[in-house]
C-alpha cells in the first residue's frame, strides 16, 4: 500500500504552497524592480499596475468589458468542444472519417490562424458571429486533435474487458473510451480555451474595438500604461482561473483518482 | 474447505467421468491471422461441467488465442465453440473473463471495478454494490473498497479482477494466466484460495497457464498443446486427491509424477 500518512500529506501540501507563494512573489518582485529602473516608459511598476487593477475592478470597467468578451468566448468554446469531441469520436472510431478529417485538422493547426482573423470580417462582418468564428478558428485544431488522440489511445485491454463484460456501444464510449482519453481530451480543452481566449481578444483588437481587447487599445492610445497592463494582467488571471476550474471539472467527472487528497 | 466434489474420477485420460453435456465443447478450431500466420490448427477438447480444465503449452503456442476465441473476443477462422449447447457468436453472460494484466479501470475504486460487470448489465447501484461487497469480502479485500488500483499490489489487483468475474455469476470462468503477473509466494496462496472459492461456487473453469506445477495443482483436467500452430497433444487427468494439507499435496508422488510426465511431453516441443 503506497498510501501516505495524514501528516506526510500535510507537510507536502504546506511546502508546495510555500513554493508556489515564493515563485509568485519572485515574479512580482522582478516586475516591480524592472518597473523602477525603468526598462521602458511603457512598462509600469507592479504596484502601479495593481492599483489600476483595483480601480478598474471597483468602478465596473472590467465587469462591462468582460461581459462583452465572455459571450462570444463561451459560445465559441462550447461549439468547438461539442463539435471537436464529436469529430474526435467519429475519427477515432471510423477509419474512413479519420482518413478524411485528420489531414484537414493538421493543416488547420499548422496555418497561422491569427493572420486569418482580419479576413473574418469579409465573411461575418464585425458583429458577434465574427468574434465567435475567431474563437472557433483558434481553438478548434487543438481540441479536435487532442480528442481524437485521446479516443484512439484507449488501452486495448480495457476495450476487451468491456466487451467480455457485455458493454453496449454507448457504455463502451461513456464508461471506458471517454474516461481513458479524458486526460488528453481535457488537456485539449484547456489549451483550446486559452487559444479561444486569444481568438476573442484578437478579434477585439483587430475587428471590433469592444470588450477586453478594447481596454488594451484604449489605454495604449492614451499612454495609460498601468491601466493597459492591468487589463493584460486581468486576462492572464481570468485564463488561469478558468483553466483550473476546467481541471477540477475533469477530475470530478472522469478521474477521481487524480484528485489531490 | 478442501473436501470438494469436483475431484476427478480415476477414468482413462480424456474421459470426463461425467455423462452430462460439457460446459464448453471446442471443435476443430483453427485461427489464421492476416499475413498467413497460423496460431491454431484444428483444436478440439471438452471442458466438463463443474471442473477446472487448464490449457498448457509452449509459450506463444496460441493458448491465449484459443481462450479469447472461446470468450467470443476473437473470431476463429474455422471450427466452432459450443457453450452449454449453444454455439458461441460473441461474448455472453454465461462466461466471465479474468485477464492476465488485470484490465482494471484506473479511475474507478475497487468497489466500482468489482461491480462493473453488473453496472454494464443495468443493476441498480444498491444491488450491485451489495453483491460486490460480498465478493470483496470473499477475496479478502475488505477495507479497500474505496482504494484505486494504483494503490494496490499486483496480487490485490488480480483479486479485484477475480472478484469482478465472480460477481456477474457466470457459470463459466475463463482465466488467462491470472497469476502470471503475481509473485511466487502470493501465487501459491492464490491457487489455494481459487480452489476453495471454486468448491463453494460450483463453476466450470478454463484456465490458461504456462506453469506445469500450477496446472497440476489446480486442475481436474489438463489440455496439453503442441508448439504453434497449436494442436492438442494430449489430455491428462491428474486425479490428485486434494483432501488434506496443500503442502502434502505438493509433495505427494501422484502430484510429482504428473508434473514430471507433462514436462517430458512438453520438452519434445521445446527441443524441436
Amino acid at each position: 500500500m503506497a498510501v501516505r500518512t495524514q501528516s506526510q500529506h500535510g507537510r507536502i501540501r504546506t511546502s508546495s504552497w510555500l513554493l508556489r507563494g515564493a515563485s509568485i512573489l519572485l515574479v512580482f518582485g522582478l516586475w516591480e524592480w524592472a518597473g523602477t529602473i525603468p526598462v521602458s516608459i511603457a512598462f509600469p511598476r507592479f504596484t502601479d499596475t495593481m492599483s489600476a487593477f483595483v480601480e478598474m475592478l471597483a468602478d465596473g470597467t472590467f465587469a462591462s468589458a468582460y461581459a462583452e468578451t465572455i459571450g462570444p468566448l463561451l459560445v465559441g468554446i462550447l461549439l468547438t468542444a461539442v463539435g471537436g469531441l464529436v469529430a474526435g469520436l467519429v475519427m477515432g472510431l471510423s477509419p474512413r472519417a479519420e482518413w478524411l478529417g485528420l489531414p484537414l485538422i493538421i493543416v488547420l493547426q499548422a496555418s497561422p490562424s491569427a493572420a486569418i482573423v482580419p479576413l473574418i470580417t469579409f465573411l461575418y462582418g464585425i458583429g458577434f458571429a465574427a468574434k465567435v468564428f475567431a474563437v472557433v478558428l483558434l481553438s478548434a485544431p487543438v481540441i479536435v486533435l487532442n480528442s481524437y488522440r485521446g479516443i484512439t489511445n484507449t488501452p486495448k485491454s480495457l476495450l476487451e474487458m468491456s466487451d467480455a463484460f457485455l458493454a453496449k456501444r454507448w457504455q463502451r464510449i461513456w464508461k471506458i473510451v471517454l474516461p481513458a482519453g479524458s486526460g488528453l481530451i481535457f488537456a485539449g480543452l484547456r489549451l483550446g480555451l486559452a487559444q479561444g481566449f486569444t481568438g476573442a481578444v484578437l478579434a477585439e483588437l483587430l475587428i471590433t474595438p469592444t470588450g477586453v481587447g478594447d481596454l488594451i487599445t484604449f489605454y495604449r492610445a492614451g499612454a495609460d500604461y498601468p491601466y493597459m497592463f492591468a487589463a493584460i494582467f486581468s486576462i492572464i488571471l481570468f485564463a488561469s482561473v478558468s483553466l483550473t476550474l476546467l481541471q477540477r471539472l475533469e477530475q470530478r467527472i472522469f478521474r477521481p483518482e487524480m484528485r489531490p487528497v | 474447505m478442501t473436501d470438494t466434489p469436483r475431484l476427478s474420477s480415476h477414468g482413462a485420460p480424456g474421459t470426463t467421468g461425467f455423462s452430462q453435456e460439457p460446459a464448453i465443447r471446442v471443435m476443430n478450431l483453427t485461427k489464421e491471422y492476416p499475413g498467413g500466420i497460423r496460431a491454431l490448427e484444428g483444436i478440439s477438447f471438452d471442458v466438463p461441467k463443474g471442473e477446472l480444465t487448464s490449457v498448457i503449452g509452449p509459450s506463444g503456442c496460441g493458448k491465449t488465442t484459443s481462450l479469447k476465441i472461446i470468450a467470443g473476443l476473437v473470431e476463429a477462422t474455422s471450427g466452432e465453440v459450443v457453450v452449454n449447447g449453444t454455439q458461441v457468436r460473441g461474448p455472453g453472460p454465461e462466461r466471465a473473463f479474468v485477464f492476465q494484466e488485470f484490465a482494471l479501470m484506473p479511475w474507478a475504486t475497487v468497489l466500482r471495478n468489482v461491480a462493473f460487470g453488473l453496472e454494464l448489465r443495468g443493476f441498480g447501484r444498491k444491488e450491485r454494490e451489495s453483491i460486490a461487497h460480498e465478493y470483496i469480502a470473499k477475496m479478502n479485500l475488505t477495507g479497500f473498497e474505496d482504494a484505486y488500483p494504483h494503490q494496490l499490489s499486483g496480487g490485490m489487483r488480480q483479486r479485484v479482477g477475480l472478484a469482478r468475474a465472480m460477481a456477474v455469476d457466470a457459470d463459466i470462468l475463463l482465466m488467462d494466466e491470472p497469476f502470471a503477473s503475481v509473485d511466487e509466494q502470493i501465487r501459491r496462496k492464490f491457487q489455494e484460495d481459487l480452489l476453495r472459492l471454486l468448491s463453494e461456487e460450483k463453476k466450470s473453469v478454463l484456465f490458461v497457464t504456462h506453469s506445469i506445477e500450477e496446472a497440476v495443482y489446480v486442475s481436474d483436467q489438463i489440455v496439453i498443446l503442441t508448439r504453434g500452430p497449436a494442436q492438442v497433444s494430449n489430455v491428462v487427468r491428474p486425479g490428485i486427491d486434494r483432501t488434506g494439507d496443500p503442502q502434502n499435496i505438493r509433495r505427494s508422488s501422484a502430484y510429482l509424477d504428473c508434473v514430471e510426465s507433462i514436462w517430458v511431453e512438453l520438452r519434445n516441443y521445446l527441443e524441436e
